[in-house]
């Protein structure tokens, strides 16, 4: 049956995470992003709730409760927050969902424990790369077998790098096929540089240069089976319309708020029309894309692939975040365009959703 | 319930029954009616009657599973949206009574639609030429006259109205004011059934699409109906302390029938999509849903936006049908659904005339009239700037004098 109400326990995380974001999230957001280092603190409070953990196999620690519906409700909350540190506190995630779903059972029992465990582990993933004409379903970055080992060559770009990471998954084009490799961060002719982006500037990213990078075969995500990048695609391109939605949301809610506030020519601007159909243009296309996205998730869940409802979902957050964002900026006016109100920070952080791919899953 | 997009049996028999009712009823007629503005589409209008309503309850109200009475106005529109409001049922006069009728006024008003007699329809009359969107300025007035009302004035773009004024049985649910100094807390609903004396078909009109709708322009002079066929109460509550409750609860039709309104947007802008999708495909082009950005064309990149700015439309749709099944307020979400269904189908049918070329241009194909018979939705049951007006009001939590 067709149903739009979250269960009683989804709706309790949710409402737990509302008030984490609202708490711990939004009140260190403009400080995270000026220093350009994450909130420690959030990260650390968040895998204390066990959002990724949780979803981790029970056998290997974890709560054996994956949904990827309830990924896209946190998601969205976290996000709502701030967008960099909830890319942040989901990191783990980046390495560990591929695991549970695509690697060995001998990869899962040595790998996936540590995710479920006190301590906050950050997870990589580098599909993205740099380069005009990138496709992160055919990626230019190389691996060659080469006896016991994979070799691999290229470029990778926008992966997350908290510290206190082991490995970053690889995705690299292996005879035709894009394949995952776990790369160790300190493997030999692996190179990360810290970029400087324009928005979710809290978040450490880095591009990847990978110089006849040497892996062993076991290596390999699935290792001799392999993996399947357009499911990872798909789970990114739900999480990260999850996300956008948060961060339109963010947008509407502070330009709602200051326009009741805000006089001009004796009213609030709120009640002029100009901005009160601005206002709820910005909610109509929210909730639609909301929905949107609860179906990709909905599908996944289900088992499907998901691919097409997925990027349909992403498609449309790419668009109507930054027109929401933009929106907020505008109805703040000089405000909006100034450090101090979070618009300008929302509408760059909206922006990033066109090059982003996987830097976050469900 | 948790969230869910799974269609139950029921739903998807439903939905597979109407599609194909549309498919091979609506279809092959869609043109014929298109060209032949005004002629009663007798084949469908009989085959309706006759077979065609046996399959599904159309008339919406609280309880009912109003998601399903979504697809079915979908599967239908998906066929012709012309055609289907002109198909004999009770329509928005309907949806009205069933929202603020009695027992008694439902069966005496509503049964005729599952009865043996002649095929009979339901209408609703609200605008006039100096009144549209301000619905609370309308001039037709009902005065109490011993055991009757007696109604004076004249209602246009009354959709359905020819045949709910004309055919036995049927009815036209009319808004009328019983009390001009009252302002909206003098606005009430009379059901003034087909024939009544004094009710008048003034003539229909020549529209830019849904041509086999009937959209009339009613007169009404010293028109009497019985004292019984005022629906919901008589009392006028003016505008100060009590409130206005009575136009209040007449606007409340509009969260059950936006919902459906938007339903039948999204069947046209799906018939418009499916067939861009199946002449793209007759030509070998295959919309890539994993193309790289800079690889994916300027088609594919509107397709696959047509798509989704479809399906956020139906969810909203589904989600405002949903509520209303559970007995929760949605006039927000319904007024949502219908701003977004009526401007993303305008424009998701525009684009499929301009991809297409001269052929969509052309009327060899439906699509040119698809993009014609999707604008009224964005018009009719509150523009889409009423419907803005309604989210913003809600949004901002401000009232209608707060938010003019």
């Amino acid at each position: 049956m067709i149903d739009f109400e979250p269960t009683e326990e989804q709706a309790l995380v949710v409402e737990t995470v509302r008030q984490f974001a609202a708490n711990e999230i939004r009140p260190s957001a403009r400080a995270a992003e000026e220093a350009k280092t994450p909130a420690r603190e959030a990260i650390e409070a968040a895998h204390g709730l066990g959002l990724v953990a949780n979803a981790l196999p029970s056998e290997l620690g974890g709560g054996g409760e994956r949904s990827a519906v309830l990924g896209v409700l946190v998601a969205e909350e976290l996000a709502w927050g701030d967008l960099a540190t909830a890319l942040a506190i989901l990191s783990p995630a980046l390495l560990a969902f591929p695991l549970a779903d695509h690697g060995s059972a001998a990869q899962r029992a040595a790998r996936l424990p540590r995710f479920a465990g006190d301590a906050f582990v950050p997870g990589s993933l580098a599909l993205v790369e740099p380069g005009f004409g990138a496709d992160p379903f055919r990626p230019r970055t190389q691996a060659k077998r080469d006896g016991k080992h994979y070799v691999l060559d290229g470029r990778k770009c926008l992966v997350p790098w908290l510290d206190g990471g082991e490995s970053v998954l690889v995705f690299a084009d292996e005879e035709g096929r894009a394949q995952g490799f776990l790369v160790p961060r300190d493997a030999p002719g692996l190179g990360a540089t810290r970029e400087a982006l324009m928005g979710i500037q809290a978040l450490p990213t880095v591009e990847l240069a990978l110089a006849g990078v040497r892996v062993p075969l076991d290596a390999r995500l699935g290792e001799a089976a392999g993996s399947d990048l357009a499911r990872v695609i798909a789970r990114g391109r739900t999480a990260l319309a999850a996300l956008g939605v948060g961060v339109a949301r963010a947008a509407f809610e502070i330009a709602r708020d200051y326009a009741k506030e805000r006089e001009a020519f004796g009213t609030k601007i709120a009640q002029k029309q100009a901005i009160a159909f601005l206002l709820a243009q910005m909610a109509i296309e929210i909730d639609g894309a909301r929905l949107l996205a609860w179906e990709a998730a909905w599908r996944l869940d289900q088992g499907e692939l998901a691919l097409r409802e997925a990027t349909l979902a992403f498609d449309q957050v790419r668009r109507i975040a930054l027109d929401v964002a933009d929106g907020a900026v505008q109805v703040l006016g000089g405000h909006g365009y100034i450090r101090d109100y979070l618009p300008e920070l929302l509408l760059r952080n909206a922006r990033g959703f066109a090059s982003f791919e996987a830097l976050a899953l469900v | 319930m948790p969230i869910s997009f799974e269609l139950t049996e029921a739903a998807r028999a439903a939905r597979d029954h109407f599609h194909a009712m549309a498919r091979d009823r609506m279809r092959p007629i869609s043109r014929k009616y298109d060209d032949q503005e005004h002629a009663l589409p007798h084949e469908w209008v009989d085959w309706y009657w006759r077979e065609g309503r046996k399959g599904g309850p159309l008339v919406a109200g609280p309880g009912d599973g109003m998601v399903q009475v979504c697809m079915q106005a979908e599967e239908l529109c998906w066929g012709d949206a012309g055609l289907y409001l002109r198909m004999p049922f009770a329509g928005l006069g309907g949806s009205a009574v069933a929202a603020a009728g009695t027992k008694e006024q439902k069966q005496r008003f509503l049964s005729v639609f599952q009865g043996d007699g002649p095929p009979a329809w339901g209408a609703m009359a609200i605008t006039e030429p100096g009144a549209g969107s301000d619905s609370a300025a309308i001039q037709t007035t009902a005065r109490l006259d011993g055991e009757e009302w007696v109604l004076d004035g004249t209602k246009i773009f009354c959709t359905g109205g020819e045949g709910a004024s004309t055919a036995e049985g049927g009815f036209v649910v009319v808004w009328a004011t019983v009390d001009k100094s009252a302002g909206r807390g003098g606005i009430k609903a009379f059901v003034v059934p087909a024939g009544t004396p004094g009710m008048t078909l003034v003539g229909l009109e020549k529209k830019l699409g849904i041509r086999a709708s009937d959209t009339a322009t009613l007169r009404f002079e010293s028109c009497r109906i019985p004292k019984a066929n005022l629906l919901g109460s008589a009392e006028v509550k003016r505008a100060s302390g009590g409130g206005d409750k009575g136009f209040k609860g007449a606007m409340a039709t509009f969260d059950a029938s936006r919902p459906i309104v938007a339903a039948m947007a999204v069947g046209v802008g799906r018939a418009a999509l499916d067939c861009l999708k199946e002449e793209l495909a007759r030509e070998g082009v295959v919309v890539r849903y994993d193309a790289a950005p800079t690889e994916q064309t300027a088609l594919e990149r509107d397709v696959i936006q047509m798509e989704a700015e479809l399906q956020a439309a139906r969810l909203l749709t589904w989600r405002a049908a949903s509520m209303m099944t559970r007995g929760r307020p949605n006039n927000l979400e319904a007024s949502m659904a219908k701003a977004k269904a009526g401007l993303a189908v305008t424009k998701i049918t525009q684009k499929a005339v301009e991809w297409l070329g001269p052929r969509g241009y052309g009327k060899q194909l439906l699509v040119e009239k698809w993009m014609r018979d999707a604008k009224i939705n964005d018009i009719y049951e509150g523009t889409q700037q009423i419907n803005l007006l309604i989210v913003a009001r809600r949004i901002l939590d401000y009232s209608s004098s707060m938010l003019r």
